[in-house]
């Protein structure tokens, strides 16, 4: 927990920032089609949400986000576990898992549009597709972390591969999950976005679209902040869990800062 | 006793020997390295008594935890065998009970939960040994802290919790890797005591290792001395100290004697290098 000085002084500098901003837009008359005040977004996320403008494309964009984060995970938690247990595995697909994280996974977007469609599947897809790959690197490097000594000690205590992974690699990957997650979480939205960008029929990114083809620019600021909004929500509940799950890492206990507190860094 | 007939005791001879708990027959382990072969261990040759507390001290770099992973079933011998029970040890063992130099618990799990890991693994049911655990853990003076984890008790603590996990389930050789080696020296006598009292309730077979001439002189019946390069046995010592022993013991002149005895042995070697 912050002491209520160090956050005021914080919230005095975010009220800083917007005053110094919305003085320059208007001493400098600067047009509202490049840059609109902090009022003028604020009045364009008022009238939004009470037509009710958003609710639909923020509930579209929120399920490509969640079903493209578990579609996503399923799959690297399911070939990170099978390359951190088989040598072979790894010899095999490694290469091609690399040679695809290289690879800018947003450039797949118009194909992926081609192949699932402009409904919600190909969302799901990309988002899945650009949530993959960090979760699947800690999987495996989470499963081959196991301390040595606690190896000998379930094999002394005759165990079998399955208990190891199971009671000990598990657990001792967990921390390193939980984090792969935190990323997924994050990249599935930007996964989602892209995909909209590039076609789809509704969604906040396709909001963000139809406004710049009306010169919106504040009902595009408007947008921005609820994404930011509903990406630091997405990661508050990744970490709630991390919490809970993992009271025993001390690395937690070292990271005790909110997630609201990290959001604003 | 009285009715006993003579017969049996001219079985006496092969008595004892079936009575050896551990029999390690000319055991060599010889390690392939990049440089050529290394012999970590040769010709180790000894035994041990069911309920008999053995200690094997030597220098670091004796092979004494070679000799161990050999023992817990870890590591193949290159010759010779190793028996527990008669039988001879080819891998992982439910009827040993290892303690290492760290306490290794998982800190995921409770004390209870740490404690009743072998319970777990080998399907031995947990509600039936809860009460053992209990039991064990008080025996251990950590009644009440079932339900902490490891993080929140001290070294000294974590020690004891680890050693009523290998104590758990019953096994019938309690394998003790330097146990105490991480814990500084007042928690250390400590631990001896309690270790000596434990053994003393249950007689377990222990076989001690440590390169602490005077804590295995303390604790032992008797002294097994091994030298480095290659691990040999030197001298097998029996302790004939009276029990229980007190820390005042460490002072007397028949302590001094056995663990100068021990020292001298390492000294003809050549001194040690470790």
């Amino acid at each position: 927990m912050m002491r209520p000085p160090q956050f005021l002084l914080r919230l005095l500098l975010v009220l800083a920032i917007l005053a110094v901003w919305e003085g320059a837009v208007r001493l400098f008359g600067i047009p509202a089609f490049i840059l609109p005040a902090p009022s003028s977004v604020l009045v364009a996320l008022w009238r939004g949400i009470a037509s009710a403008l958003y609710v639909d494309h923020l509930r579209i964009t929120l399920a490509e986000t969640l079903l493209g984060f578990v579609f996503g995970s399923i799959l690297a938690l399911a070939l990170g576990t099978l390359i951190a247990l088989s040598r072979r595995m790894e010899y095999f697909l490694y290469p091609f898992i690399v040679m695809f994280q290289s690879m800018p996974k947003v450039a797949l977007a118009p194909l992926i549009i081609v192949w699932f469609g402009l409904g919600l599947t190909s969302k799901v897809a990309q988002a899945a597709v650009t949530a993959f790959f960090p979760l699947m690197v800690n999987t495996i490097a989470g499963l081959r972390s196991a301390d040595e000594d606690r190896v000998a000690l379930m094999r002394s205590l005759d165990a079998s591969e399955l208990q190891i992974l199971t009671m000990l690699r598990v657990p001792t990957a967990m921390p390193f999950i939980m984090a792969g997650f935190e990323i997924a979480m994050v990249l599935s939205l930007i996964g989602a976005i892209v995909a909209e960008f590039v076609g789809a029929q509704k969604g906040l990114g396709v909001l963000i679209m139809s406004m710049t083809f009306t010169m919106d620019v504040a009902g595009q600021f408007s947008v921005l902040l609820i994404l930011s909004v509903l990406g630091l929500l997405l990661n508050w509940v990744i970490v709630a869990i991390r919490k809970r799950l993992l009271f025993w890492d001390p690395a937690q206990k070292i990271a005790t800062t909110t997630p609201a507190e990290r959001g604003t860094i | 006793m009285s009715s006993v007939p003579p017969a049996d005791t001219a079985a006496s001879g092969r008595a004892s020997a079936a009575a050896d708990l551990i029999a390690v027959d000319h055991l060599s382990k010889i390690y392939q390295t990049r440089t050529g072969p290394v012999t970590a261990l040769e010709d180790i040759h000894f035994s041990i008594e069911e309920g008999q507390f053995v200690a094997l001290v030597g220098p670091s770099g004796c092979g004494k935890s070679t000799l161990l992973k050999i023992l817990t079933g870890l590591v193949p011998a290159s010759e010779g065998t190793a028996r527990l029970s008669g039988t001879p040890i080819s891998g992982p063992r439910r009827d040993i009970g290892v303690v290492f130099q760290s306490p290794v618990l998982f800190p995921w799990r409770t004390v209870l939960g740490n404690v009743l890991l072998p319970a777990d693994v080998q399907h031995l049911g947990r509600a039936q040994l809860t009460g053992v655990a209990t039991e064990l853990l008080a025996l251990v003076g950590l009644a009440g802290f079932e339900k902490r984890y490891p993080w929140e008790l001290s070294g000294g603590m974590q020690q004891r919790v680890a050693m009523v996990r290998a104590l758990i389930h019953n096994p019938a050789i309690l394998l003790m890797d330097e146990p105490f080696g991480a814990l500084d020296a007042m928690t250390r006598e400590q631990m001896n005591l309690e270790l000596q009292r434990i053994w003393l309730e249950h007689r377990k077979t222990v076989l001690f290792i440590t390169h602490s001439i005077a804590e295995a002189v303390f604790l032992a019946d008797r002294v097994v001395v091994m030298t480095p390069r290659p691990g040999r046995i030197m001298d097998d010592v029996a302790i004939e100290l009276a029990r229980p022993r007190n820390l005042d013991v460490m002072t007397s002149s028949e302590f001094g004697r056995y663990v100068k005895r021990i020292r001298d042995r390492f000294q003809a070697k050549g001194g040690l290098d470790a």
